[in-house]
């Protein structure tokens, strides 16, 4: 569903008021292929380019070599109108569920709005909308008498709720989960994680999951890559990364995992 | 014999504009040198708060302590004055906290921010620079300087003499927060509360920080108050736990009692929503329900509302069981429902 090909990034030196910078090798050489209907997991520590990757796919950013398919086509030669028409099949839930509503919008129009902007695919007249954002709301844990509440009525779990509802409204087939429950506590996290696994059960969804949190990816993930300065040091079946890692790397990223264990 | 730190039955309020919200009830704990505890809870159950009582950092008001005591070493700390305190905080009792990055001033060197502190905590206590009384500004503030290099080197920062003329940014995260545990432990405090230091950090440098902290526990024989999220963190680093919900601590013990037996319904609860090895996709279990208000906290137990196991005398303040040495459990229905 997901190709990526060769993809680097590189940021260029730059010059400014205190002096040179030296340029960024921000991605190297990234193969990855995300199968339909699957969670893929991405593991990185700060800095490893998780993020710079997702800019990459979500097309907000070119790769300086490399190209990226979805569904068999390559983004970079999509006309602008065919572009947006696959970004309705392309969302992404981001990590800071306070930062990522617009707090003077109600979660009407936050879960309406791609909806709004996407009309020309989905077309839904304003009716449908709202009753499609009822609906989505209901999906997700909530109902329709939170349709007019601002965010600041909710709670952490609440919002990354919401999210996850205007994530689903323009009817993707991949969401990309960017750090989507390190700013929960963790009897939060579980609900979020059950309710992402419910519905990709239910809608067939394909995940891209982005975590820093180990115990997060085995519970959620099919399948893991590990990122480590912009290079891929390990990909494959979730359960054998964990239990039998290949690379120098992996094992000392799982040496480290803190594990809640009983001390002997 | 004494405690190094004891806390007994405290209790905190905050005033707001919409009433006194009581945000400790009843927090008791004992920590002893030698001793890693980890106070665990989710947001806002006061573990930071119960930290910061420590070194009474809150300001009063909106904070008011309405009873219980903080004794030091015997002392209780409630009752000193500011002056007082100064000259506890950073020799007796070191702090570090979550943000490396916010704690240091990035427009001074970290020599300069190191040798501060060593002064400051020198005029206290002159046998920290190993000089006498006497010894002008110049000879103190050489051995003082001595003295940072050195805390430096054994916190594991490489070629520590030359780094000391570098500024905060030009550290990465887990450096800086290397600094500031030598910058903590410069004054060889016998308590440190270390407030969630590695939630900042990636889990590899994490490991690298709690295993720094419990060879500095083992050198200099503190007691340490760790205050984190993750239960995780705990099992790896301390030797005690105490859980704490919504201002209160409902079970506490020997890390192998609490995490091998939990016995309170929220660690119970608390344990089971931790993706663990051994747990199937989409049988993690969540928590229902949420956090009380603490301005009208629920009368009794405060897990009550959210508890499975609730029945009507938990509207009772919940007595404290001893299910074995040291173990406590603050919910009379568990012990109940064993002996049954």
């Amino acid at each position: 569903m997901l190709e990526i090909e060769g993809v680097s990034r590189l940021f260029p030196a730059r010059r400014g008021m205190f002096g040179t910078t030296a340029g960024v090798r921000a991605l190297h050489e990234v193969n990855l292929s995300v199968r339909q209907g699957e969670s893929f997991g991405l593991v990185g520590e700060s800095g490893s380019g998780k993020t710079t990757l997702t800019r990459q796919i979500l097309r907000l950013d070119t790769p300086t070599s490399g190209r990226i398919l979805f569904e068999g086509q390559d983004m970079a030669t999509l006309s602008p109108a065919a572009l947006r028409a696959l970004r309705a099949r392309v969302q992404i839930v981001f990590q800071d569920p306070y930062a990522s509503l617009n707090p003077r919008m109600s979660v009407h129009d936050i879960v309406t709005e791609p909806m709004l902007i996407h009309r020309q695919t989905l077309g839904l007249d304003r009716r449908q909308r709202t009753d499609r954002a009822a609906e989505l709301l209901e999906l997700v844990g909530l109902g329709p008498q939170h349709l007019y509440r601002h965010p600041h009525e909710f709670s952490g779990g609440q919002r990354q709720r919401i999210c996850i509802a205007r994530a689903l409204a323009p009817g993707p087939s991949l969401i990309l989960l960017d750090e989507p429950t390190s700013a929960l506590d963790v009897s939060v996290q579980a609900q979020v994680l059950n309710l992402l696994i419910d519905l990709q059960k239910r809608l067939g969804l394909t995940y891209f999951f982005i975590s820093h949190d180990l115990g997060v990816i085995r519970y959620v993930c099919d399948r893991v890559a590990l990122i480590y300065r912009g290079e891929i040091k390990e990909q494959g079946e979730t359960q054998r990364v964990f239990d039998a890692p290949e690379s120098d790397y992996a094992r000392s990223l799982l040496a480290a995992m803190p594990e809640v264990r009983v001390p002997d | 014999m004494t405690a190094l730190l004891e806390i007994r039955d405290l209790h905190l309020s905050m005033h707001s504009y919409e009433g006194a919200a009581r945000v400790l009830d009843g927090v008791s704990l004992r920590v002893n040198k030698g001793e890693i505890w980890g106070l665990v809870g989710e947001t806002g159950c006061g573990k930071s708060v119960t930290g910061l009582s420590v070194s009474r950092l809150l300001r009063t008001p909106p904070a008011e302590y309405t009873r219980g005591e903080i004794l030091l070493d015997g002392t209780d700390v409630l009752t000193l004055d500011e002056r007082q305190m100064r000259s506890l905080r950073g020799r007796r009792v070191g702090m570090i906290f979550q943000d490396p990055t916010t704690n240091l001033n990035p427009a001074f060197r970290i020599g300069t921010q190191l040798i501060d502190v060593a002064l400051a905590a020198a005029r206290h206590d002159p046998a920290i620079l190993g000089l006498g009384r006497g010894a002008g500004r110049r000879a103190r503030v050489a051995a003082a300087r001595k003295l940072a290099i050195a805390m430096l080197t054994e916190v594991g920062i490489p070629a520590a003499e030359s780094r000391l003329d570098d500024y905060p940014h030009q550290f990465s995260g887990g450096m800086r927060q290397r600094v500031l545990i030598a910058m903590a432990l410069i004054g060889r405090p016998d308590l440190l509360i270390a407030d969630e230091p590695t939630t900042a950090l990636d889990v590899s440098v994490q490991a690298q920080i709690l295993a720094l902290l419990k060879q500095m526990v083992a050198a200099h024989d503190m007691g340490v108050v760790l205050i984190t999220h993750n239960l995780g963190v705990v099992a790896q680093t301390c030797t005690h736990v105490a859980v704490m919900y919504a201002g209160t601590i409902v079970e506490q013990g020997p890390i192998r009692d609490v995490l091998g037996d939990p016995a309170h319904p929220y660690t119970q609860a608390l344990m089971r929503a931790i993706p663990t090895r051994d747990v199937a996709r989409g049988a993690l279990q969540g928590l229902a329900g949420s956090v009380p208000n603490l301005i009208h906290p629920p009368r009794g137990c405060r897990f009550a509302p959210r508890c499975a196991l609730a029945r009507p005398s938990c509207a009772q303040p919940p007595a404290v069981h001893e299910r074995a040495p040291g173990h406590r459990v603050a919910c009379p229905v568990v012990e109940e429902a064993q002996h049954a």
